[in-house]
C-alpha cells in the first residue's frame, strides 16, 4: 500500500472506495503459516466457510491454495479441517523459512 | 423582517432550532439545559418542525445518536450542560475527528463535585481541545444569532467541524430578555439545504466511516483537523458578516468595547462582558481609559486578532470563569499570555479567577480589577498575578 500525505486522503477517516481492504496486506501479521496438503484435501470447503479473511482460494468449487498476502495465520482452517491426517497444518513462520 | 420577542436564553436557542428545523435532534435532560429541549420538544409535538426527536437514555447516547445521524447525512443537533458534556466526552472528540458538522448549544454549568448546578465555564473549557469550534454568547440575542450562524460555519466545506454555542447557565439560560428574531423564511433560505459531503445511506456509493487508523493515517487525519481549524476563523468572520447583512447584527471573532484607545483592558467571555461594559461606561465618564476585549470565538483562538486588539493596553486583566488545575492561570489567561508573547506587548498581565459554581460577579468586582490595573500599568506584571474576584479569603 502506498503511503499518502495528509492532503491526499479523505477527511475524517472516511473510506470512499468500497472493498479496498483487499489492498491492505495483513499477511505480514502472521506468526503461523497454514500449509495445505493437496494429497489429503477432500475439498469439503469447511476452511473456506470458516476463514475470517477470505484467504482460501477456490477454482470451480475446489480448493487451489491459500492467499498468504491476506492470511493472518489464525489457524481456524486447520482446526476445522475434518480429515485425518489434516490437509492444513499450522507451522511457525520461522520454521518454514528455515526449512 | 424581524420580531421583537421576550425569551430566555434557552427559549432563544430553541427558537433558533425551530427555524433551523434540523433533520435529527437527540435529547437528554440536564439542568440548566433541560428547558431548551423541553421547548424544542413542544415545537415537535405541535408539528411546527419535521425534525426527528430521539429521546435517548444518556448524554453519551445523545452524542452517539447525533454522530450516527450526521454520518448518515442528516443535519443533526443536540444540547447539554456540565456533567452531561463530560459523559459525552468520548463521542464529542469522535464527532470532530469524523468531521461531522454537528451544532450543539452548551449551557455552561460547573462540573461536579461537590455538586453544583450553577454557571461556570469548567464544562466547555474542559473540552477546548476536542476539535470543536466554540462560540461564547453574551446574552439571549447572541445565543439566537450564534446558533443560526453555527449551522453555516459547521457545514462550510473548508471547515466541516462541529460547533458548540455556549451560554451561561441560569444567568442567560433562565433570564428573559428582549431580542430580535428573524422570520422563518429568511433564516431557512440563509442556512440553505444541507448537502452532506458523505452519507452512509447512499447505497450507490457505499463507503466506510470510522475504520481503524492506527499508526498508518491517524497522524495525517489530526493534521487535517488542524488545517480545518486554521481555515475556520476566516469562515467565522465571513459568516458573521453575511449574517449582519441579513439581520443587521454583524459578528466577528472578537469584540472590542471602548478598546481602541484603552490603557486598561479587561478580557472576558460570556455574560460577564455585559457587566464589564457598564463598569467601563462609569470609568470612562470619570476619564479612565478603560476597555473590554470580548472573546466570542475561543476555538479556534484568534491569536493575531487578539494581540492586535490589545496592542495599546498598558495593563490587562483576564477574567477566567474556570480553573486549569496545576497550570499557570486559567485557560483564557494562558492563551492571552501566549498570544502576547512575541507581539511586542509590554503590558502587565493579571489573571482573575471568578464566578466558580455560579458565584455572582458584580460591578464592584470588575471595578476592583480595574483599580488593580492602575497599579499594574505602572509597575508591570505583579508576582501574585493569579488573583480571585468574589472569593472569601
Amino acid at each position: 500500500m502506498s503511503e499518502k500525505t495528509w492532503t491526499e486522503i479523505p477527511i475524517g477517516g472516511a473510506i470512499e472506495e468500497a472493498g479496498n481492504a483487499e489492498t491492505y496486506e495483513t499477511g505480514s501479521w502472521r506468526t503461523y503459516r497454514p500449509l495445505w496438503n493437496e494429497e489429503t484435501c477432500i475439498h469439503c470447503l469447511r476452511c473456506w466457510v470458516a476463514c475470517p479473511d477470505s484467504s482460501i482460494l477456490l477454482s470451480e468449487g475446489k480448493m487451489t491454495g491459500i492467499d498468504l498476502e491476506h492470511c493472518k495465520g489464525c489457524g481456524i482452517c486447520a482446526f476445522e479441517c475434518p480429515v485425518d491426517p489434516k490437509a492444513i497444518e499450522m507451522k511457525l513462520e520461522t520454521d518454514v523459512e528455515n526449512g | 423582517m424581524s420580531r421583537r420577542l421576550i425569551l430566555t436564553g434557552n427559549d432563544a436557542a430553541a427558537e433558533a432550532m425551530r427555524q433551523i428545523d434540523p433533520d435529527v435532534v437527540a435529547a437528554f435532560p440536564i439542568t440548566p439545559q433541560t428547558e431548551l429541549m423541553h421547548k424544542f420538544a413542544e415545537h415537535v409535538a405541535d408539528g411546527e418542525v419535521k425534525a426527528e426527536l430521539v429521546l435517548v437514555e444518556s448524554e453519551h447516547s445523545a452524542m452517539s445518536a447525533t454522530v450516527g445521524a450526521a454520518a448518515a447525512g442528516a443535519r443533526s443537533m443536540t444540547a447539554t450542560s456540565a456533567n452531561g458534556l463530560a459523559l459525552m466526552w468520548e463521542i464529542v472528540y469522535i464527532a470532530a475527528s469524523y468531521r461531522l458538522p454537528i451544532v450543539m448549544p452548551v449551557v455552561n454549568r460547573a462540573l461536579s463535585g461537590p455538586i453544583n448546578i450553577h454557571c461556570d465555564h469548567s464544562d466547555t473549557m474542559g473540552c477546548r481541545d476536542t476539535g470543536w469550534i466554540q462560540l461564547y454568547s453574551e446574552n439571549a440575542q447572541e445565543v439566537y444569532d450564534n446558533v443560526i450562524q453555527a449551522i453555516r460555519i459547521a457545514e462550510s466545506p473548508e471547515v466541516l467541524l462541529p460547533v458548540m454555542v455556549t451560554f451561561d447557565g441560569f444567568i442567560i439560560s433562565h433570564t428573559a430578555e428582549v431580542l430580535e428574531a428573524l422570520e422563518d423564511d429568511p433564516v431557512r433560505n440563509w442556512i440553505g439545504e444541507y448537502k452532506p459531503k458523505y452519507t452512509l445511506l447512499d447505497t450507490d456509493n457505499p463507503m466506510t466511516f470510522g475504520p481503524l487508523d492506527l499508526q498508518d493515517y491517524y497522524f495525517e487525519h489530526k493534521r487535517q483537523q488542524m488545517e480545518a481549524m486554521r481555515a475556520a476563523p476566516a469562515t467565522v468572520k465571513k459568516i458573521g458578516k453575511l449574517y449582519g447583512e441579513m439581520s443587521g447584527r454583524p459578528y466577528d471573532l472578537i469584540e472590542g468595547y471602548q478598546l481602541e484607545d484603552a490603557e486598561l483592558a479587561v478580557v472576558a467571555l460570556g455574560s460577564t462582558c455585559g457587566t464589564a461594559k457598564v463598569v467601563i461606561d462609569e470609568l470612562r465618564a470619570k476619564g479612565t481609559k478603560a476597555g473590554l476585549l470580548k472573546i466570542r470565538c475561543f476555538r479556534p483562538f484568534p491569536e493575531a486578532e487578539i494581540a492586535a486588539a490589545l496592542k495599546g493596553a498598558k495593563a490587562i486583566a483576564v477574567l477566567d470563569r474556570s480553573v486549569s488545575f496545576g497550570a499557570p492561570g486559567g485557560p483564557v489567561h494562558k492563551e492571552i499570555k501566549a498570544a502576547l508573547f512575541g507581539s511586542g506587548s509590554s503590558a502587565g498581565l493579571v489573571n482573575y479567577i471568578y464566578g466558580l459554581g455560579g458565584r455572582d460577579i458584580s460591578m464592584e468586582h470588575i471595578h476592583e480589577a480595574f483599580a488593580d490595573l492602575e497599579t499594574v500599568a505602572g509597575e508591570g506584571t505583579p508576582a501574585d498575578a493569579i488573583r480571585f474576584l468574589g472569593l472569601r479569603e
